[in-house]
């Protein structure tokens, strides 16, 4: 049975005013003792200033490749209660609202089978509960799909737990129900999150507008973000409001309250900053060009009693972003300007897009590179094509500053079979 | 019934995915979905969403460590009975969100929480530091060049001020990640808290056999820094894998690979600080956070060097910026050599670019501003 150690490096971490983790494993030690061997080695790390969890630790439950992290301490003889120090993924709903029943229900699982320290959430979306050993994965299991319906997320070279904003629940902004997309891709996709075949990982995140909340355009494979294809809707009376610094009116719905800013200046903190200067005033009139509007957010981040996204709503689709490992960090790469997002058809535009990316990428990636590493080892035109999607101006910031073209044969007239005796005739050596 | 680790298959049920988000959603919330009107922050960390039928849901944001027990969540589900009908809510960046249907159930709801001391700082919202997205660190991850909730509570400690207020010319997203694999993306933050090693990594010779794939250790070098070789042990001679130290760029990827390969080193590790990013498409287009500070010593248990140089950054940028203006704007339009002098950050040739692309980031014009860095050239 694991017990207390002194942590003198830790305890300073118990100051200050932001709550403190170590406070809060201190005493949930006092319930689950395994909870001094975390402090104890953590405060080893402290003092050596390395970690001290050992390199890897295949570990899962029977049928999944994927969801459960082996985790194994280098030094089990000091703290024998983090000798395992598995992680389960537990898939999160989408938009991560909760019943206290279901969280209750999930913290007394997580007590009974684990170390009862969590992350509520995870970096890709998934609840993570850090800390149990090898023989408690499978009743783990067990009771998570039989008493509570719930399953794990997904790890390794599979499609990762997919998330979303909060979306139409409660965001005026969002341009599709991003939880029920999220929802349906992610029940409809269980055989891909939890059985590894892909090349590498594989992320949809789905954000309901440009402002992009869950940064889909930063840490997804497949990013979905809302927009639409018609006009920014105009409530003139509310603009007056704003221009007459109302006080219920407040720019950017109160953000920036902290500070005086001075008054309210239509012109410079909304026509001004508009990246593609498409607003006027004419008179008390706010005036938009939509069609020279590329939908960035920013007047209506400002004015949102004044402004909403139209009512032809949809989504864009960028494919391809990747933290820096290896060659460099990518967003997304705009793909596919505008879909529809529908439950309609259970979503199929999406799916048809999504497949026949992992078609392509399931065959020509390679071991442990990102579908946005292979679109650029292969090139955008090379990708397009395989996506069967026509070259637009929108796939790219400018064009080519080289001529470097890789023409195919049969773009050239006659062709490149050419023969040099009768080049010769023409043109001697 | 439970497992039955006899007929491990019997019974098994897989594949059910997540708990269905609508058996979660509030009663107002369910009713109004999809009907929003508008918002407005009241206060720090208070919101208001107003739907077209004029019904309203009140929200109070909370930070958390992210890294929490049983007992904390249990915590907040006593909070979120008392108040909010039993349902609850957590944000993309570990904040936690209580919901009321009515303007009067704010207040009670905000004394239960302050009831619970300092656990459940209320914030996070608007022209503010909202609570920093981080990785596991030491406390549960194999190849960390630093820790994660260590230095964020230190950071969040320093910065708690702007948490809890509203006085800044936009928002700035503060993220950690503990290595460079950064399975919590840093690449796009306003200021990102980046764990580096700066030692290329050992060979485990006698480990090496058992528990590494060479080709794949040797193909997961991006520079090719990772060759095949013999070494001799205990009288035999084996196939591993030597390392060129000058093509090292410290990334870890073949740690990754190989676990005999360990780069981790008290005095090699630390934090690099980039800053700039931003994700929203708003005004501008998505940024990647830049390289500013290439290191900072692991300095535990608080990190001061690391906590000293995002204050410096912050509050250089918080005086100097334009409303809206995120710190990756305020950074190009006043110019990084003007970023440089402002914070009086030391520029080194290390935040130049010879990477892949680097020429990209080089300047290749005569528009520059004259700052200190120039003065032997014009004093």
């Amino acid at each position: 049975m694991a017990k207390q150690h002194k942590t003198p490096l830790l305890d300073e971490l118990e100051k200050g005013p932001w709550p403190s983790f170590v406070t809060d494993l201190k005493q949930q030690a006092e319930t689950k003792p395994e909870c001094w061997d975390i402090l104890g080695q953590l405060e080893l790390s402290y003092k050596d200033r390395i970690t001290h969890w050992k390199h890897g630790g295949i570990v899962g439950v029977f049928g999944y490749g994927g969801g459960i992290v082996g985790r194994y301490s280098d030094v089990p003889d000091q703290f024998p209660g983090v000798e395992h120090f598995h992680t389960l993924r537990v898939a999160q709903p989408s938009g991560m609202y909760y019943s206290t029943e279901n969280l209750r229900a999930l913290m007394d699982l997580w007590e009974k089978y684990g170390s009862g320290v969590t992350n509520i959430h995870g970096s890709t979306g998934d609840m993570i509960f850090l800390g149990t050993r090898t023989e408690n994965l499978e009743p783990l299991f067990w009771d998570l799909t039989h008493n509570l319906g719930q399953d794990l997320g997904g790890s390794g070279s599979n499609l990762r737990t997919p998330s979303c904003c909060l979306g139409v629940s409660r965001c005026e902004w969002s341009c599709y129900d991003t939880q029920e997309v999220c929802h349906s891709l992610t029940m409809h996709y269980q055989d891909e999150i939890h059985r590894p075949a892909f090349p590498y990982k594989f992320k949809f995140k789905f954000s309901g507008c440009p402002n992009d909340c869950v940064a889909a355009i930063a840490r997804s494979d497949f990013a979905v973000i809302g927009t639409w294809k018609d006009k920014i809707r105009i409530d003139q009376a509310a603009v007056k409001k704003y221009i007459d610094n109302d006080p219920a009116y407040p720019s950017c719905g109160g953000a920036h309250k902290g500070r005086d800013w001075g008054k309210f200046d239509i012109r410079k903190e909304v026509l001004n900053l508009c990246p593609t200067r498409c607003m006027w005033m004419e008179g008390d009139e706010l005036k938009i060009d939509d069609a020279e509007c590329n939908r960035c957010m920013h007047c209506i981040n400002v004015m949102p009693r004044a402004l909403r996204p139209g009512v032809e709503k949809g989504a864009s689709i960028c494919i391809g972003a990747k933290a820096p490992i290896l060659d460099g960090a990518q967003f997304g790469t705009l793909i596919i300007p505008f879909v529809q997002v529908t439950k309609d058809n259970d979503f199929q535009d999406l799916i048809d897009v999504i497949e026949k990316v992992w078609d392509w990428w399931m065959e020509v990636g390679k071991n442990r590179e990102r579908v946005g590493e292979t679109m650029q080892r292969v090139g955008l035109p090379t990708f397009l094509s395989v996506m069967e999607i026509e070259p637009m101006p929108q796939h790219i910031q400018e064009p080519r500053s080289n001529p470097y073209v890789f023409w195919k044969e049969e773009e050239v007239p006659g062709g490149w079979e050419r023969d040099i005796v009768e080049f010769r005739k023409r043109h001697a050596a | 019934m439970g497992y039955d680790p006899k007929n491990p298959m019997e019974g098994r049920l897989t594949d059910l995915g997540p708990h269905y988000f609508g058996d979660f959603l509030p009663p107002v919330i369910k009713e109004n979905k999809g009907k929003w009107l508008y918002h407005e922050i009241l206060e720090p960390g208070v919101l208001v969403h107003v739907a077209d039928s004029g019904a309203k849901v009140f929200t109070v944001r909370c930070g958390s460590p992210r890294l929490v027990t049983v007992n904390y969540v249990r915590d907040i589900c006593d909070i979120a009975d008392k108040h909010c009908d039993g349902f609850v809510r957590f944000t993309t960046r570990n904040n936690i969100e209580f919901m009321v249907d009515a303007e009067e159930k704010v207040a009670p709801l905000k004394e239960t929480i302050k009831s619970y001391g300092n656990k459940f700082p209320i914030g996070g919202t608007g022209a503010c530091v909202t609570n920093i997205v981080h990785t596991q660190g030491w406390i549960h991850c194999h190849t960390p060049a630093t820790d994660a909730s260590g230095p964020v509570k230190a950071v969040m400690d320093d910065l708690f001020d702007y948490f809890g207020s509203m006085t800044l010319p936009a928002q700035v997203r503060i993220a950690l990640a503990c290595c460079l694999n950064m399975c919590g993306a840093v690449h796009a933050s306003d200021i990102a808290i980046l764990g580096v090693h700066r030692k290329p990594p050992m060979i485990d010779h006698e480990r090496i056999t058992g528990v590494c794939e060479l080709p794949l250790a040797i193909a997961s070098c991006p520079l090719g820094a990772v060759r095949p070789a013999k070494a001799t042990v205990k009288g035999e001679e084996i196939r591993t894998v030597t390392v060129n130290a000058e093509r090292c760029m410290f990334c870890g990827n073949c740690y990754t690979m190989c676990p005999a390969m360990p780069l981790s080193d008290p005095e090699g590790d630390g934090i690099a600080i980039l800053v700039g990013g931003k994700v929203s498409n708003s005004k501008s287009a998505p940024k990647f956070s830049k390289l500013v500070v290439p290191f900072l010593p692991n300095n535990t248990p608080r990190w001061p060097e690391t906590v000293a140089c995002v204050r410096q950054i912050l509050e250089v940028y918080a005086k100097d910026a334009r409303k809206y203006e995120r710190l990756g704007e305020w950074a190009e339009r006043i110019g990084w050599e003007k970023f440089f002098e402002k914070t009086g950050l030391p520029f080194t040739e290390k935040s130049i670019d010879d990477y892949r692309l680097a020429y990209t980031t080089w300047r290749t014009s005569t528009l520059f501003k004259y700052t200190t860095h120039t003065d032997s050239y014009t004093k």
